[in-house]
């Protein structure tokens, strides 16, 4: 009987088509990421089992560990309007290249009255060092700027507006300081506003799990 | 035109008689480099995280002194927020010789529970949580009772932020004392 010859075939495989799909994911997945930007402002929200993504282009108002606020104005096309607004309504006296360099700076954490002075410093203060923008109930600064918001937003860009107040607060912060944030929203009649908040599964069981609402 | 000249000053000349160099196989082993990046691409995917910044709806009220809302009593249930991480709660509304008996502490693991069994028992019309929170509580707490609000599907307009009064301010040092919440 005649013995079967099997072929014998070499084990190695061909990797190139194998290494090219490794590095076709990898870098796929570093250019999709999405950097995270720097924080000059360290806070870390609270979780809450809302699904709606945060706007990118905000009016935010970060309310820090230490009860501190501080405004960001993230519209770039509104925010010189702003300046301007608050400038004008609170005689603030700036000069036009004072009110160049508040549009460049990346968020307002000082009182009115100490503006002009940390406008005149050569290097930008760090976040921790500003004393962040008043929100007492007899001095509420913060008021004032939304106060300025509004105005910018008139018309038919208040929709708009409504999509972009946002509070980041930190979860330590005290209530007190939210709640004199809260003040400054309702003394101009902003009722409506959002938390920015981490993402958190809905509990399993619970009544929100069993009937989640309809997207609308 | 100028043309370098390769062939290396015709020393190697092709034919028979010269000695051939033994012809490398131009194949290389890609295996460690397939697990170079597919090591790459499990560490990338697990030291990302995902933080998705999600926004929570917040509707204030308008403060209106002439409209008062009336609250049944038997559908009330009062929510205080306190130091620690503290909640106290009490049912309806606190009378002066049952003090002891209606408030109660409780943390926010079990508020839940105490949140859907109050919806359970009572209806729908004449439920209202009332949510009290105190000088000492944190931001964190305000978000997480109004968060557990949505998880126990409150309809909007069921719950309300109310201010303290000092009687309950009293009454939640008190506890803390008792209970040595610092």
């Amino acid at each position: 009987m005649p013995k079967v010859k099997i072929p014998r075939k070499s084990t190695s495989i061909d990797m190139t088509a194998m290494c090219d799909v490794a590095f076709l994911l990898l870098s796929f997945f570093i250019l999709a990421t999405k950097q995270k930007p720097p924080e000059a402002l360290s806070v870390s929200p609270p979780n809450s089992v809302s699904a709606k993504a945060a706007p990118d282009k905000s009016i935010l108002i970060t309310l820090t560990k230490d009860g501190r606020s501080f405004l960001m104005l993230g519209d770039e096309t509104k925010k010189a309007d702003i300046i301007n607004n608050i400038n004008a309504a609170k005689g603030l006296n700036l000069t036009a290249a004072e009110i160049k360099k508040l549009n460049k700076t990346l968020f307002i954490g000082v009182p009115f009255s100490q503006l002009k002075s940390f406008l005149s410093m050569a290097v930008e203060p760090s976040a921790d060092k500003l004393p962040g923008i008043p929100t007492d109930s007899t001095n509420n600064e913060m008021s004032d700027w939304l106060h300025s918001v509004t105005n910018v937003y008139a018309g038919s860009d208040q929709r708009q507006l409504q999509e972009m107040l946002l509070v980041k607060g930190d979860n330590a912060a005290h209530y007190p300081a939210f709640k004199q944030i809260k003040e400054a929203f309702k003394k101009n009649e902003i009722y409506k506003f959002r938390i920015v908040t981490n993402g958190e599964a809905v509990p399993v069981g619970s009544e929100l799990y069993l009937n989640p609402p309809k997207s609308n | 035109m100028a043309e370098m000249d390769t062939s290396s000053g015709g020393h190697h000349k092709k034919g028979p008689g010269v000695k051939k160099s033994k012809k490398l196989s131009t194949r290389v082993d890609l295996t460690p480099m397939v697990d170079l990046g597919f090591l790459l691409i499990t560490f990338f995917v697990f030291t990302t995280t995902m933080s998705q910044s999600t926004a929570m709806n917040m509707n204030e009220p308008k403060d209106d002194s002439t409209q008062v809302l009336k609250v049944k009593n038997s559908g009330a249930m009062t929510i205080l927020l306190g130091k620690g991480d503290q909640v106290y709660y009490y049912f309806g509304q606190l009378e002066a010789d049952k003090l002891s008996e209606q408030f109660k502490s409780t943390n926010f693991k079990e508020i839940r529970n105490l949140i859907v069994s109050k919806k359970k028992a009572t209806n729908i019309d004449d439920l209202m949580y009332i949510i009290k929170s105190d000088k000492e509580s944190t931001f964190k707490n305000a978000i997480d009772i109004l968060d557990e609000m949505s998880i126990c599907a409150v309809p909007p307009g069921h719950y309300a932020e109310v201010d303290m009064t000092p009687t309950e301010e009293l009454l939640i040092s008190k506890t803390e004392e008792a209970n040595g919440i610092k």
